[in-house]
């Protein structure tokens, strides 16, 4: 017999259009497959639920990154968490990156609030499929819960040189140690927001609110770990350590009961800007940064955010890259920009949220130094500390799925 | 043998529907090859989800792992479907009544009306019908927030006449009514036009030949005449609006919530709530289905349009 002919080598280009065309075939045959009649058992077969990870065994298998043939990175945020030019539709600094960079970003403000989005999405990228983001940005605990479940990929701080200037109180976090899955976008605090000369009084503590001028007007956050942790800092609990059911229950009874008393008009994710803005709601339980927005939209410089007397919450959100992503250069490019002192001022400048980057205090005093001692972007130890501003205990899966369940039937669902 | 040639026979003998299909056997397959695409898609886009959603609501979670399930049979996630959710329920069932209720008191008018009473504006007042689906029917309702803001024209009149308990209207359950009637109203109002445009009018004037006075007529032979729009103008308004959430959501309060929002909230905010919010979407289908089949058994025509 002869021997067989050998092929050539084939030049690594050719070769990966081959794998990428036998790769198709198999794909066209099997969605075939899907559509015959006895297909409908394959997909259900395949639809399996997902299997719990396996606790730090695993290898994490990362997609192939096509960064470079294909420079675009897409960015999934919560709104109003972006300077934004309202003449010209754009966002200054992401158009200063796409310039400096070459690498087109998308930017959608498609995230209302943690468990929706996070919900909408984990079952894509358990099953391996493209969530349409290269960056996500969820709050601690459920970036917490991102990492844990694997559905994010490890950043390298290597590549992106402007990532030591994360503030230090963030850079050892429970949640990421030494920060290899996640950075900060923005941090802030959960407090009341009120139209002071609306009001014509002044709101210090969370009894200030349940008065009879404000029945009706008044609207919540859905996030419980600010809004019913805001109500427990008034009951006295210190959020940070141990409490347990009792101390959230008790805190719940008093959302429900000024709901039924109709003080509460609505429990609200992002959505509830709107509501201040069309005058429905002329105070409520907010975060920092977006009554200064609401301040520049409206042009009505009486919004006032307020941190309770009894204490306010600090929370920071977090941006990661899907497990799914294969764009991880791109968006730790974008990080990195956005890391950039100069750039973090001017982002924060407009979000007025507590920025994470040092250094920017310095450059934002260059342009606006009236801003820049602002304690609700810069926020010095002690204020927070004279505050009694808290960030709230990190809970166990059990717990969280018990809270979320309670506070699900307080909201009427 | 008799048998046999008898076949022969009929095939020898003309152009009778089996001979043809002995000649072209290929013709008895036309009817399944014209179902084809149709039924496809059925499968591929309705039946195997519904196979699928029907296998999570079955699932259980796994002990210490929420969020993450097993396949099972578990049917307490029916039982807590039922117990734990039975006010939303019933009041899906009541707001979709009410709005369907509201609809038909609306439609009727205007479908008669347009069928016999404005001659040459038919065609505009039919446009004016359609023309709302042209918009999102997300940005028609969040414009009905905007209508009936506290500081908006409706609330405000409501209000200086001291005709408003709660001091607004949005947050309310007659706000969601009022969004259900509104965003289906349409759906009411085209089967009844088309059953009564189609209605045979010399069957009218002889009721008036017959000495009945204008109501009489009204209820002994239009009415009857245009039950079959009726019939399909309440299904087509009652069943979308039994699962609404929209309108609850951005009409509604927190304590007016249906069950669409409470599969939206435990497919999208509970942590685990995936089995149960399936069990909630079988559990509705079904009741719906059930009510639907009473309904149609009870004031049921032959044919529906």
């Amino acid at each position: 017999m002869p021997p067989r002919r050998l092929r050539p080598p084939l030049d690594p280009a050719v070769g990966g259009l081959v794998r990428a065309a036998r790769a198709s075939q198999v794909s066209r045959r099997s969605l075939l497959g899907v559509a015959a009649v006895g297909g409908a058992a394959a997909t259900l077969g395949a639809c399996a639920p997902p299997q719990p990870p396996a606790a730090g065994t695993a290898e994490l298998e990362l997609p192939r990154d096509v960064s470079g043939s294909e420079p675009v990175v897409r960015w999934s945020n919560w709104t109003a968490y972006l300077d934004y030019d309202e003449d010209t539709k754009r966002y200054p600094t992401l158009e200063a990156f796409q310039r400096r960079t070459g690498i087109r970003a998308t930017y959608s403000e498609d995230i209302e609030d943690n468990d929706s989005y996070f919900n909408k999405i984990a079952p894509q990228l358990r099953a391996g499929q493209d969530v349409g983001a290269d960056i996500f940005v969820f709050t601690d605990w459920m970036a917490n819960r991102v990492i844990t479940d694997q559905l994010c990929q490890p950043l390298e701080i290597i590549s992106m040189p402007n990532a030591p200037n994360l503030l230090d109180s963030l850079k050892d976090v429970s949640f990421d140690p030494g920060r290899t899955h996640s950075l900060t976008w923005q941090s802030g605090f959960a407090g009341i927001g009120y139209d002071r000369s609306a009001l014509g009084r002044e709101i210090r503590t969370l009894d200030d609110l349940w008065t009879e001028d404000l029945k009706g007007r008044i609207v919540v956050l859905s996030e419980f770990r600010d809004t019913v942790a805001l109500v427990m800092q008034s009951q006295g609990v210190d959020i940070t350590s141990d409490w347990g059911r009792a101390e959230f229950e008790k805190a719940v009874e008093v959302v429900e009961q000024k709901m039924s008393e109709g003080y509460i008009r609505r429990i609200k994710g992002n959505s509830y800007l709107e509501d201040l803005k069309s005058g429905n709601a002329l105070a409520g339980i907010v975060w920092s940064g977006d009554l200064f927005v609401l301040r520049a939209e409206t042009g009505n410089d009486d919004w006032t955010f307020t941190v309770p007397e009894s204490g306010g919450t600090l929370w920071s959100d977090n941006m990661m890259v899907p497990i799914t992503s294969t764009h991880r250069r791109n968006a730790m490019a974008l990080m990195n920009y956005y890391y950039d002192p100069a750039v973090a001022a001017q982002v924060a400048a407009w979000v007025n949220y507590v920025c994470p980057v040092q250094g920017a205090q310095e450059e934002l005093a260059k342009t606006d130094p009236e801003l820049a001692e602002s304690p609700f972007i810069f926020p010095s130890a002690d204020y927070i500390a004279r505050n009694n501003i808290q960030g709230f205990r990190a809970l166990t899966p059990e717990e969280d799925q018990e809270y979320s369940a309670l506070w699900q039937k307080v909201m009427g669902n | 043998m008799t048998a046999l040639a008898h076949v022969g026979q009929a095939g020898g003998g003309g152009p009778t529907p089996p001979a043809d299909d002995q000649e072209r056997p290929g013709r008895r397959w036309v009817p399944y090859l014209l179902l084809l695409p149709g039924g496809l898609w059925l499968l591929v886009f309705f039946v195997v989800p519904l196979v699928q959603l029907f296998t999570v609501s079955l699932q259980s979670q796994f002990p210490g792992y929420p969020g993450y399930y097993y396949r099972d049979v578990n049917a307490g996630n029916y039982l807590r479907a039922l117990t734990d959710f039975a006010p939303q329920f019933g009041r899906s069932l009541l707001f979709a009544a009410l709005a369907t209720f509201f609809a038909f008191v609306l439609a009727y008018p205007l479908a008669y009306a347009m069928a016999f009473k404005v001659g040459r504006w038919r065609n505009v007042m039919l446009i004016a019908v359609i023309a709302p689906f042209f918009t999102s029917f997300i940005l028609r309702t969040v414009a009905w927030r905007q209508i009936l803001a506290d500081e908006g024209p409706v609330a405000s009149t409501l209000n200086a006449l001291h005709l408003l308990p709660g001091g607004h209207i949005t947050e309310t359950w007659a706000a969601v009514v009022a969004g259900l009637t509104y965003n289906f109203l349409p759906f009411m109002v085209l089967p009844i036009y088309a059953s009564l445009e189609r209605a045979d009018h010399r069957v009218i004037e002889a009721g008036g030949d017959l000495y009945a006075n204008g109501f009489t007529t009204f209820r002994t032979v239009t009415l009857p005449m245009s039950a079959p729009g009726v019939l399909a103008g309440t299904l087509l308004t009652f069943i979308p609006a039994a699962g609404d959430y929209v309108n609850a959501d951005l009409l509604g309060a927190d304590d007016t919530k249906m069950v669409g929002n409470v599969i939206e909230s435990q497919f999208f905010k509970v942590l685990g709530g995936f089995p149960v919010a399936a069990a909630l979407s079988f559990t509705l289908m079904a009741l719906i289905l059930a009510m639907v089949f009473v309904y149609v058994r009870r004031f049921g025509t032959e044919e529906l349009l």
